[in-house]
């Protein structure tokens, strides 16, 4: 540090480390964002946990229950001109959603230049994007609950299958809804100039944009420790 | 656009027009000082209801075969419902939506909350989850009996009480609970981060604000493990999952359940369980260090290593939770491991409690009614952190595992201490909340009886525990272990809770007459430094400030500085007009 720090209310702070604290616990804000965004990242830490909670208790399950495990790649496998492609829905939703992440970065991008109409439809693109996840999972979960899969029990093997399959994805499905119901609602908003009488302040689409992403970064893990396992 | 901070902004960008009408003020209110008091009041109505339950099942243990409304089955819905009563629904939402709703703005120089409407919804939300809990009461089977740790199979398996709607109104009002902390939470953490005024650095916060910020983080963090623990029971109990069932006989019949791990409910419940703990205590610690600062007229002792310690104690308070089911069957190495780092927390905790005595040492006390409740805290919480030793160690807890050894350590430490501090702080902080003074003589007898009442409450508890008698027991009946002694001494520990409890009318008596009847305050009674006590109205009004924001230019515990012309220093005192006290740290 060349010079010596100051509050803004105009007080000296100190050098070395104790001057890296003070500047990290600066007056008036910790980090230079809005609060919104701020509160976003502190809420996805909180939902992080309730995540890595669900994924740690559906591995104990799986090793604490007796029965096997049924095979996720056959279960999961849908029949393709009479050949069976393992995985092959759960491989076109994920892209379908990580594409997504995508569009959400480029609306946030179109957000800062205060191009309101390219901003308005990228975010619609997200959201349908993301809507198309959920028509997905609720295509698997038709399939698989008429094969006689059920959260107490399955034809495949241990019973805990089913369970943690439609509480987890269930869950994820659920923030993946609301998430999509959140861009249609900032998105509406955009169009009809809300943000504009606001300052011109689109920052709120980042805001949503963390969400977005956090909701699909949860499923790269979902993907990883439930289906590829 | 540069984002601007809330202190750097135009005034006139953010007066926002006075709520008017009577509904808008005081129900519907985004007001964090209303929203703090409807929290509290709630937060306290529903102890006072822990606290009959609690009376109702000592009375059981005092005196057995003499009441006939209290069977087996109610004797575990009391006890039950007062555990988790007392922990989440009156001292998390008392110190977190209470006094962190009151203090944070106004402590750090902030007008409201980040999001008021949100934390409106807080408040209203946890409304709900109190009707919820309390609906439980009300239908067919009761609440629920599982005790507080609601551990399955039992709490779901027949022959429990309230097994069939009662657990699952229990786990609802949990779940709906965690969302209103949520809501809460977010807005208490981003307000400290973000929201304080000019020149308050986080190292010049008051120590009310750091404990009761990180017990906010360490909630976000722990209570997620209580919301999926809850969701899964649910699934269990509603469609029959087995998370946690394993496959088993009850009353009499096989189950349909198999495969699931009671152990890892366990695990989930303590990885919330502990860091409760310390949601609980970090709170306290914090407003017991401005308390004993401010009427022994000297700074904390030790203010940067107060906030490293809190920090400390909240990163650990995540790595302990496994010392609550030593006999739960477990690794020995995880035994080794999680005695080590109870045993570790012990130094932080250790050091405030050093700090504490430290800063009375040579100072100007005056045993004014928070004072008194705050020394209080020194005793009790010394009491219980050193049968927490007894208890951390695995060899030692084996045998005092389940027994009133147990009830009476965590009673001393996070039941009785965090409550004196919830005492000083009412009456330490009731003339900015009332314009109005407390009455010190009912004060004062309130805290001896209360005082001298746990200690013959619990003390004798400690030795019934060492005699090995079981917690959780609707009566003992003729058992050869138990000495006649020990039946005594639980006639005499209900008649204490008895007495106990109707202090508590003393309090409630001098809170409300005060209203009314208590001399005008003034507003710095206490002749302190912080912010709350420099608002230009008595209660603050909307908007805490008026016109314009504090700024800050010094810590907040600048009392008996030499060479000042008081014997303390508003942080809103420039250092050119009276020095810093403070020998360290940010100001030189």
């Amino acid at each position: 540090m060349s010079e010596a720090a100051v509050t803004s209310s105009g007080d000296v702070l100190p050098d070395g480390t104790k001057g890296f604290v003070e500047d990290f616990s600066a007056d008036k804000q910790a980090f230079q964002v809005p609060w919104g965004k701020a509160m976003m990242w502190i809420f996805l830490l909180s939902d992080t946990f309730i995540f890595s909670i669900f994924l740690v208790s559906y591995m104990k399950v799986r090793m604490s229950t007796t029965d096997p495990w049924p095979n996720p790649s056959i279960v999961f496998g849908l029949e393709v001109g009479g050949v069976s492609v393992p995985l092959l829905l759960i491989a076109i939703m994920t892209f379908i959603l990580i594409t997504s992440s995508g569009t959400m970065a480029l609306a946030v991008n179109m957000g800062y230049r205060k191009d309101k109409k390219k901003t308005f439809w990228l975010m619609v693109a997200t959201a349908a994007l993301g809507a198309s996840f959920v028509g997905m999972q609720a295509f698997e979960w038709t399939k698989l609950i008429s094969e006689g899969v059920r959260p107490w029990g399955n034809p495949f093997g241990a019973a805990q299958f089913g369970s943690s399959f439609f509480m987890i994805t269930g869950f994820h499905g659920m923030h993946v809804s609301a998430g999509v119901i959140y861009l249609l609602v900032v998105a509406n908003r955009v169009r009809t100039g809300f943000y504009e009488r606001r300052g011109n302040n689109y920052e709120i689409v980042e805001v949503a944009g963390l969400y977005w992403h956090f909701v699909d970064l949860v499923w790269v893990f979902i993907f990883a420790l439930f289906y590829l396992w | 656009m540069a984002y601007v901070s809330i202190a750097d902004r135009d005034h006139e960008i953010e007066h926002h027009d006075d709520p008017q009408t009577f509904v808008a003020k005081y129900v519907w209110s985004q007001d964090h000082k209303v929203i703090a008091i409807q929290y509290g009041g709630l937060a306290i109505l529903i102890g006072l209801f822990g606290m009959v339950l609690s009376s109702m099942f000592r009375l059981q243990l005092g005196f057995p075969d003499t009441f006939d409304f209290i069977n087996p089955e109610n004797y575990y819905q009391f006890v039950t419902l007062h555990g988790m009563i007392m922990v989440v629904y009156l001292l998390t939402a008392l110190f977190l939506g209470g006094f962190g709703n009151y203090l944070i703005p106004l402590q750090v120089g902030s007008r409201d909350m980040v999001f008021p409407f949100m934390n409106m919804l807080s408040v209203w939300v946890y409304a709900l989850s109190v009707v919820i809990l309390m609906a439980s009461f009300f239908v067919p089977g009761g609440a629920t009996g599982a005790g507080w740790t609601l551990y399955p199979p039992q709490a779901i398996s027949p022959g429990t009480p309230g097994v069939d709607l009662g657990i699952v109104l229990m786990l609802v009002s949990l779940a709906v609970f965690i969302v209103a902390f949520t809501m809460g939470g977010l807005n208490y953490v981003t307000t400290v981060l973000q929201a304080r005024c000019r020149g308050m650095t986080l190292m010049r916060m008051p120590l009310s604000v750091w404990g009761i910020f990180m017990a906010t983080i360490l909630g976000l963090l722990a209570f997620p493990a209580l919301l999926v623990s809850a969701i899964m029971m649910l699934l269990d109990k509603l469609i029959g999952t087995s998370f946690f069932m394993p496959a088993m006989m009850a009353a009499g019949e096989v189950t349909e359940y198999g495969g699931g791990s009671p152990v890892l409910f366990q695990h989930l419940f303590w990885f919330f369980g502990h860091p409760e703990v310390y949601i609980v205590a970090l709170p306290a610690f914090g407003i017991v260090s401005d308390l004993l600062s401010v009427h022994a007229r000297k700074n904390i002792f030790g203010y940067r290593m107060m906030v490293w310690a809190i920090l400390a104690i909240g990163g650990l308070s995540f790595i302990v939770w496994a010392h609550h089911m030593y006999v739960s069957g477990m690794n020995p190495y995880f035994g080794f491991f999680f005695a080590t780092t109870t045993l570790i927390i012990a130094v932080p905790t250790a050091l405030k409690v050093y700090n504490w005595v430290l800063t009375l040492w040579q100072g100007n006390i005056h045993l004014r009614v928070p004072m008194l409740f705050a020394i209080g805290f020194i005793f009790t919480f010394t009491h219980g952190g050193l049968t927490g030793l007894f208890l951390g160690n695995v060899t030692i807890d084996l045998p005092l595992s389940d027994t009133y050894f147990v009830v009476a350590h965590f009673h001393m430490v996070m039941g009785v201490s965090p409550v004196l501090v919830v005492f000083g702080a009412i009456y330490h902080w009731y003339p900015k909340m009332t314009g109005r003074m407390y009455n010190e003589t009912l004060g004062k007898w309130h805290f001896w009886l209360t005082f001298l009442g746990t200690y013959s409450l619990y003390l004798p508890m400690h030795y019934i525990g060492f005699l090995g008698v079981p917690r959780r027991y609707f009566a003992m009946g003729n058992t050869d272990f138990m000495p006649d002694s020990a039946i005594t001494l639980n006639t005499s520990m209900t008649i204490s809770a008895l007495i106990i409890a109707a202090t508590q009318l003393i309090f409630l008596y001098n809170i409300i007459v005060s209203l009314k009847k208590g001399e005008k305050a003034g507003g710095n009674p206490w002749k302190a430094t912080s912010l709350e006590w420099l608002t230009p109205d008595t209660p603050p009004k909307h908007g805490n400030w008026g016109h314009d924001l504090p700024v800050v230019h010094r810590w907040a515990y600048d009392y008996a500085v030499p060479g000042a012309p008081d014997d303390y220093t508003p942080q809103t005192v420039p250092a050119d007009e009276v020095p810093v006290g403070r020998d360290h740290g940010v100001d030189h």
